[in-house]
């Protein structure tokens, strides 16, 4: 008899863990005055300029409450199937961060997010951020995410003492590759890693400057749309280029990340890094002074175009607290909004009517060049392509690194688009 | 000894029958408590082990390709897909490779450490902790030290391995480790190896210890050679050991995840393994291929433990 109560005693209490486990998940506070804001920001320059945006809303809307939602690890893919994994439950945070453009795609055709073309119309935001912008972020038609900041790809960062050391002219520019190879191979000759670079994805983003550089704009954008084949021979010569810019590394890249990679040229046992503008937070941190200590200029080849990246926010459909999602897509949008991030952040505002007098003197360049140069989508950072090409590429990219095959990595490239091309 | 024991067992077994009823409570609920014992395992475990595979399974067998709703029934065409693939053919190149490499490095290792200390080696308790030490740290905070003793740079730069093989005029031994397309796979093996080789180690102590001395000495007075002693005596009586230790670092082999992911990271091509591809699918939100990656997975693993459990069930009902 104690025996069957006691067994009795232990199934109820498993059966209630159970119950309660269960009854965890559903949290119907309904409480209308939280904004969940779901992002990967959780530690650096991404947490500062969080932080500096959770200021400014507090501010704007003193009577809504910020949740912080951040999922931190894994550059992002930790929090990706976070977020996946509640959107399919129906659990959707009141907005989450992604990059503008492609990204989005996967999304858009799932029915996750919203339309937000009436709201761009009703609160003014096509007269706030740049006609080209508008234009790379628009899908089907629709706009479906707010622009918090603006970052820019093709960067070629240098280390003018080490240029010296080789005999190279610290200002000079390159106008193409060939040119620029040239001078990486004098650097080579002297002992010096010509070129760092890290792991599978900056090696993407080389070959997206690179493919930029030497196709040009137009063709570049081509490769997106269809209009460009990547089986032909410019896109061949391209690999060729980029085979090359890759002997031209070092060794240990599979085990670097890039602000190892933005290191050895600030530590000087490497010329040149090819990072987008997030590398300028390295270099400040460190004391260096743009100029004397690093360069910061366009990639070899792609003068006069701005390699672009954004991240941006978006609006769930059925979220918990559509006002408060409107009410922080507002802050995001507004002139305070976008100074207080970027400059955080070290990014640019994506609105044209920020005042940036006071941004830092890397910015002021970039933020000139976003105003003149014609504007491209980064492959590397989800503008371009939507996630399953990207990985696609991104696998091909690998492969290549180690078995360092142009024929076959142009197949791989060939392959990634005939799976993914936008009909 | 197999005809003594069941006869043995046999006799006190008559005179206990009467008294089973008196264990019964009337009514026939005997059996309540019990049930009620197991049964939130039984639930827990069906649903959220065997109700998942199943789920897992039918995942496969859609179209299901990106994070959208499943587009219809896709049969078999995944996993055609799979094994039509290069790089999925490579992965599973890669997993044998590393499973026969870490499998015969810890039984080897293992057993070495385990002989010399059954040698009656000094200060046992001491090796004995040092080498099951590295048990206690988890795959994925080794990996962060390993991926640093496994640079791959050479020269100036070298750090770790290569450094040191630098520094005492190795430098043959330098070398590109994991990021070696064909070999690379087995650099990870490295501290696994490591790792596990003092669990291996303990297993066979455990054995070793487990043979009564008198049986060593009864062979000693037959006059059998100290080999013959190992090849008729001890090795006979270690083999269930070796069976079990073949069985768990196979299984956990077949399994590795942490290690690749800490070491190299996911997207890298050298040390790609089906789990990795199944993160990488899944991440992308190709469900279905994922699914048929984790399908074939727990098929491999299958295919190690199960004549394992067979075997075990069949020596437990000959008892």
């Amino acid at each position: 008899m104690n025996a069957t109560r006691k067994a009795l005693a232990a199934g109820l209490a498993a059966l209630s863990l159970l119950a309660v486990s269960a009854c965890g998940s559903d949290s119907e506070s309904g409480s209308t005055d939280e904004v969940e804001v779901f992002t990967w920001w959780a530690e650096g320059s991404e947490k500062a300029g969080l932080d500096a945006l959770v200021k400014v809303f507090d501010d704007q809307n003193p009577d809504l409450k910020f949740v912080n939602g951040a999922v931190a690890g894994g550059a992002g893919s930790d929090a990706k199937n976070v977020l996946q994994s509640r959107l399919q439950n129906g659990e959707p945070p009141a907005t989450f961060q992604a990059h503008a453009g492609a990204e989005l795609t996967d999304y858009i055709n799932a029915g996750q997010i919203e339309d937000l073309t009436d709201l761009y119309e009703e609160k003014g935001w096509n007269e706030r951020f740049p006609e080209g912008l508008l234009e790379r972020l628009k899908q089907d038609g629709g706009i479906y995410s707010v622009p918090s900041n603006i970052h820019r790809a093709n960067v070629l960062w240098a280390n003018p003492a080490v240029l010296e050391k080789a005999g190279i002219d610290a200002g000079k520019t390159y106008d193409s590759l060939d040119a620029w190879i040239a001078d990486l191979k004098k650097i080579k000759a002297e002992g010096i890693i010509p070129l760092s670079i890290a792991t599978d994805w900056t090696q993407v983003h080389l070959l997206e400057s690179v493919l930029l550089a030497d196709l040009g704009a137009e063709a570049y954008n081509g490769l997106w749309d269809g209009t460009t084949d990547w089986s032909g021979s410019e896109v061949e010569a391209a690999l060729a280029k980029y085979s090359t810019l890759l002997s031209l590394t070092n060794t240990d890249r599979q085990g670097l990340d890039w602000p190892d990679a933005t290191q050895l040229v600030i530590d000087g046992q490497a010329a040149f890094n090819v990072m987008g503008d997030w590398a300028e937070a390295a270099f400040q941190e460190q004391k260096k002074t743009l100029g004397t200590d690093y360069t910061a200029t366009p990639v070899p080849g792609t003068d006069g175009v701005f390699d672009f990246l954004a991240d941006s926010f978006t609006k769930p459909v059925d979220g918990p607290n559509p006002a408060g999602t409107e009410a922080w897509l507002e802050t995001i949008a507004s002139d305070e909004g976008q100074v207080a991030f970027n400059k955080a952040k070290g990014s640019i505002p994506a609105s044209t009517t920020a005042d940036t007098a006071d941004f830092n003197e890397y910015q002021q360049t970039a933020i000139k060049s976003w105003g003149e140069d014609e504007i491209v989508s980064s492959l590397a950072h989800g503008a371009a392509t939507s996630v399953n090409w990207l990985t696609d590429i991104t696998a091909a990219v690998a492969k290549f690194g180690s078995n360092n095959d142009v024929a076959e990595l142009q197949e791989g490239l060939v392959e990634a688009a005939e799976d993914n091309k936008p009909e | 000894m197999s005809s003594t024991v069941p006869s043995a067992v046999k006799r006190p077994g008559r005179s206990q029958r009467p008294r089973r009823p008196r264990g019964r409570r009337p009514g026939g609920r005997g059996w309540v408590a019990p049930v009620l014992l197991i049964l939130p395992t039984v639930i827990v475990i069906g649903v959220f082990v065997y109700g998942l595979i199943g789920s897992n399974i039918h995942t496969s067998l859609q179209d299901r390709h990106n994070i959208g709703p499943s587009q219809g029934f896709a049969g078999l065409d995944n996993y055609r897909d799979l094994f039509t693939d290069d790089d999925f053919i490579y992965s599973l190149r890669n997993l044998l490779l590393y499973t026969a490499t870490f499998l015969v490095g810890t039984l080897s290792l293992g057993f070495l450490w385990a002989w010399l200390l059954e040698r009656k080696a000094r200060g046992e308790s001491l090796f004995r902790a040092i080498y099951l030490f590295p048990m206690a740290v988890s795959f994925v905070a080794s990996g962060v030290v390993w991926r640093w003793l496994l640079n791959n740079a050479e020269g100036d730069r070298a750090s770790g391995l290569n450094r040191l093989f630098e520094t005492l005029h190795l430098d043959f031994l330098q070398n590109p480790w994991w990021t070696n397309e064909r070999w690379g796979i087995l650099a990870i093996a490295v501290p696994a190896i490591w790792q596990l080789s003092g669990y291996v180690m303990a297993l066979f102590l455990a054995g070793f210890r487990g043979i009564p001395e008198e049986l060593r000495e009864a062979a000693r007075i037959d006059g059998a050679s100290e080999w013959q002693l190992y090849r008729h005596v001890i090795f006979p009586q270690l083999s269930p050991v070796a069976l079990s230790a073949i069985i768990i670092i196979g299984h956990m082999s077949l399994k590795v995840f942490d290690l690749i992911m800490a070491i190299a990271g996911q997207t890298n091509y050298t040390t790609q393994v089906p789990a990795t591809q199944m993160w990488v699918e899944f991440t992308r939100g190709d469900y279905a291929r994922s699914a048929a990656i984790g399908t074939v997975l727990l098929l491999i693993v299958a295919i190690l433990i199960v004549p394992y459990l067979v075997s075990t069930y069949r020596q437990e009902r000959r008892q």
